[in-house]
């Protein structure tokens, strides 16, 4: 079971998308696990052969259990099948360690056959899909089933049943952002930007474009992110067992509201060396399984830094918490006209506050200033972006 | 296109974006965007749901013109053939 967040103890096994024998290549979809944040497919990082499905689906399970494992290329023995996490985020379990009975015989929950439909409404209705008799073809349970049981439960409600996914939601929220104050000594450094240039480049660009491909002004900002830390690596990395990990490569966690309330950061891979278009269409894609709870494992826990853009809720300034174990966060508000002084000169300019929130373990204001420094200047090279 | 018609898209499109609201009780001279904490992306892909569906599209210059329900309805039915 890999760990998709900084405070994941368990998830739920929900379905096998692979059978024994089945060839596998790094980046597969292979199962999906329930957790917090809702159902997020499993990839795997590794070439080979799946050997053994170890586990039934259903079954909550702690982080690090071994679920199956997997030969791989010209290997012999069964290898855990590891799962596409950060290295050290996870203890595994070996596959001697587990209790043998789940093993041999896995007596565990039935295999629940349900509608993609039925469970994604028992999920956001917090109704427990193993415990349901299917009506549907050949028993499955159907989307109607569910309903009936929300309807059940409404006149009766159970007591211990399993919290609804936005308590459950808000409650890793808590827990990540609770770690993250008491153990993050946070700095907070701010600029305004000047994004008259920035906004009349992107204008332009954008009526020379259809509809499809039109950019937002937030696809400069993440790319515009990506450029500084290019000059300033120091931000882009992880704390970990007491020193700095710096990553190379930038996987920037993109903050999403959830319409019905809580917030997920799935992470925009590579956006380093991607071109504005690609960040645009990577948003295409990932906004929309984000709001549905269709994201992938590595997208859950690759993020390098942290980007959340409030300045849509009218919010001038965003002094954020950072995501454990990242060590930044930028926040961005409302680009709005204020006045701005240049050259001994008064004039009107779309201006953004931009905030670094910093992990002072990692870096120190000068480092944070430069990095602030370099956003500015990068953004106002937009073609160059 | 009947301004009826070109309302059931509009709306059709809202309630994708923001399956939860009752669009029922969406006033026409609300502020659409706030009324239903629609927010620059979801906007963007309402206007390319309406171009798929009208073979409208609205330029940037234009948003706006789309305020309110009133106002996107004028503003399609004008345009829409």
């Amino acid at each position: 079971m890999p760990s998709l967040g900084a405070d994941m103890e368990a998830g739920i096994l929900v379905e096998w998308r692979v059978r024994s024998g089945d060839r596998v290549k790094r980046g597969d979809i292979i199962a999906e696990v329930e957790t917090d944040k809702g159902l997020i497919e499993i990839e795997v990082f590794e070439d080979g052969v799946v050997d053994q499905l170890l586990i039934e689906p259903g079954k909550k399970l702690p982080v690090g259990t071994v679920l199956a494992t997997i030969l791989g290329e010209g290997a012999l023995p069964a290898a855990p099948l590891t799962p596409m996490v950060p290295p050290g985020t996870i203890e595994r379990a070996r596959v001697s360690e587990m209790p043998r009975g789940e093993i041999a015989a896995p007596p565990g929950p039935r295999r629940v056959r349900a509608s993609p439909l039925a469970r994604k409404l028992a999920e956001e209705l917090g109704i427990d899909i193993s415990a349901l008799q299917g009506t549907g073809p050949g028993g499955a349970i159907d989307r109607e089933d569910v309903e009936r049981a929300a309807a059940e439960r409404k006149a009766a409600p159970v007591a211990g049943r399993v919290p609804e996914l936005p308590i459950r939601m808000r409650r890793a929220i808590a827990a990540a952002m609770a770690r993250s104050n008491r153990e993050i000594p946070h700095y907070y450094l701010e600029t305004r930007i000047d994004m008259s240039r920035p906004l009349r480049w992107l204008d332009s660009e954008n009526q020379k474009r259809s509809i499809r491909e039109r950019i937002l002004p937030a696809v400069l900002l993440i790319k515009g992110v990506a450029r500084a830390l290019a000059d300033v690596p120091e931000l882009n990395g992880y704390w970990k067992d007491d020193q700095l990990q710096k990553m190379e490569a930038v996987h920037a966690g993109f903050a999403i509201s959830i319409r019905r309330g809580g917030l997920i950061v799935p992470a925009i891979h590579d956006v380093h060396r991607r071109s504005l278009d690609e960040i645009m269409a990577a948003l295409h894609d990932l906004i929309p399984r984000a709001r549905s709870g269709r994201l992938r494992s590595s997208e859950m826990v690759d993020g390098t830094i942290t980007i959340t853009n409030l300045g849509e809720l009218g919010v001038e300034g965003v002094c954020g918490v950072i995501y454990p174990p990242q060590v930044a966060l930028v926040g961005f508000g409302k680009i709005s006209e204020q006045p701005w002084a240049e050259n001994g000169m008064l004039g009107v300019r779309p201006v953004l506050r931009a905030t670094l929130a910093a992990d002072h373990r990692a870096t120190d204001g000068n480092q944070g200033a430069q990095f602030l420094d370099s956003l500015n200047r990068h953004l106002q090279e937009a073609d160059k972006l | 296109m009947t301004e009826g018609q070109v309302k059931d898209v509009i709306l059709k499109g809202l309630s994708k974006i923001a399956p939860e609201a009752d669009l029922n009780t969406l006033a026409p001279d609300e502020n659409v965007r706030e009324a239903l904490d629609i927010d620059s992306y979801d906007f963007l892909s309402f206007l390319i749901g309406l171009s798929d569906e009208l073979g409208i599209e609205v330029p940037e210059a234009d948003y706006g013109k789309l305020r309110t329900l009133r106002n996107m309805i004028n503003y399609l039915a004008a345009r829409a053939k």
